[in-house]
């Protein structure tokens, strides 16, 4: 069954011009125009946006869940990687 | 009160109220979910605009009359809709062949519908014309990936386009009330829109190497819509439609 299934895409809309596009979430066509024009159908129907993307899925390559300890956690304590940790003098203005 | 513009008007919104009616009978049961909602979002465009037309019907009527008073409450042979619309929806390829025909005419006919010399009824297909280019591309799409697609869809689509050609002809006969019309400009003369109409579907059945029923080209067809003679399916339709209004009359919820 699971080979007769259209393949998956994700849906990415730009809500306005100078906006990113954002991921919306994803839907099965069987080819890259199909999937744009059902996203019109199904993403679009409330004015979100006025540009699509799709990509198919797998396309897209993730990280690994069983890696978030080694990969984020390490950052929670670096407060100095933020701008708000530093003064700055007064005369330094437009920051 | 000019009693062909009235005719004619709700001829407009009959046509859109039981070609949405009928789209939104796959709302729940489409083939997928993309084209469930697509079907559905098509028939609130044509209920939509019924609604635009059914509201200026009633202005023009006046006597009490609202947007309601004509889907809820006229008879079977009041109503004007073209017969294709009245048609069971069948099987998918079934909806897509008549969908593909009526997108068709609608495209062409809106487009000259803008020029009317009835500012109200210019607006509204002005407005639908943007709605109306979407759904042939969608019925379009269909129709060619259908006939393009495997040798089961192919048939399918053939077969359904070969069992509704007797009825398309029918959107090109002006009704008497639509003849006067013709002579204010307020209604476009749907005759000489036939040979844009079949240029588009020779189109795209090429595209979609499906065959032109061309011996049936100008082979007879049904009419009697427009003066209320209809099949018996719309009968059924109406039953359904109305029958809350009738029981309750007036009740809201």
């Amino acid at each position: 069954m699971s080979n007769t299934e259209w393949p998956l895409w994700e849906i990415f809309i730009r809500s306005k011009a100078g906006l990113d596009h954002k991921h919306v979430g994803s839907l099965h066509a069987s080819d890259a125009q199909m999937a744009i024009e059902m996203a019109r159908d199904v993403y679009t129907r409330r004015q979100e946006g006025i540009s699509i993307w799709a990509v198919e899925s797998l396309h897209i390559h993730a990280s690994n869940p069983d890696d978030a300890a080694a990969f984020f956690d390490p950052m929670n304590d670096k407060v100095y990687r933020h701008p708000t940790f530093y003064d700055l003098p007064d005369e330094l203005t437009h920051m | 009160m000019n009693s062909n513009l009235l005719n004619y008007v709700l001829q407009l919104a009959d046509n859109g109220l039981i070609y949405g009616h009928r789209l939104s009978e796959w709302c729940g049961h489409g083939p997928i979910l993309e084209v469930d909602m697509a079907l559905s979002n098509i028939a609130l465009d044509s209920i939509g605009a019924a609604r635009s037309f059914y509201q200026y019907a009633a202005s023009i009527e006046g006597n009490g009359k609202t947007e309601d008073s004509y889907p809820y409450l006229r008879e079977v042979t009041d109503f004007k809709n073209a017969l294709i619309l009245e048609l069971p929806n069948g099987g998918f390829a079934d909806t897509i062949a008549r969908s593909f025909f009526f997108d068709a005419f609608q495209f062409h006919f809106y487009t000259a519908l803008c020029h009317s010399t009835d500012k109200q009824i210019a607006g509204i297909a002005e407005k639908s014309l943007k709605e109306v280019t979407y759904h042939l591309r969608f019925s379009s799409e269909w129709v060619i990936r259908l006939g393009d697609g495997t040798e089961e869809s192919k048939q399918k689509i053939q077969a359904a386009i070969e069992n509704i050609w007797t009825y398309p002809g029918e959107l090109f006969e002006p009704s008497v009330e639509e003849k006067a019309l013709m002579l204010e400009g307020i209604a476009p003369d749907i005759t000489l829109l036939k040979s844009s109409w079949n240029d588009t579907v020779a189109r795209t059945l090429e595209e979609a190497t499906l065959q032109f029923p061309m011996s049936k080209a100008d082979a007879w067809h049904h009419s009697g819509g427009k003066k209320g003679i209809h099949t018996e399916y719309l009968g059924f339709i109406l039953a359904e439609m109305q029958h809350l209004q009738r029981v309750y009359p007036g009740c809201e919820w």
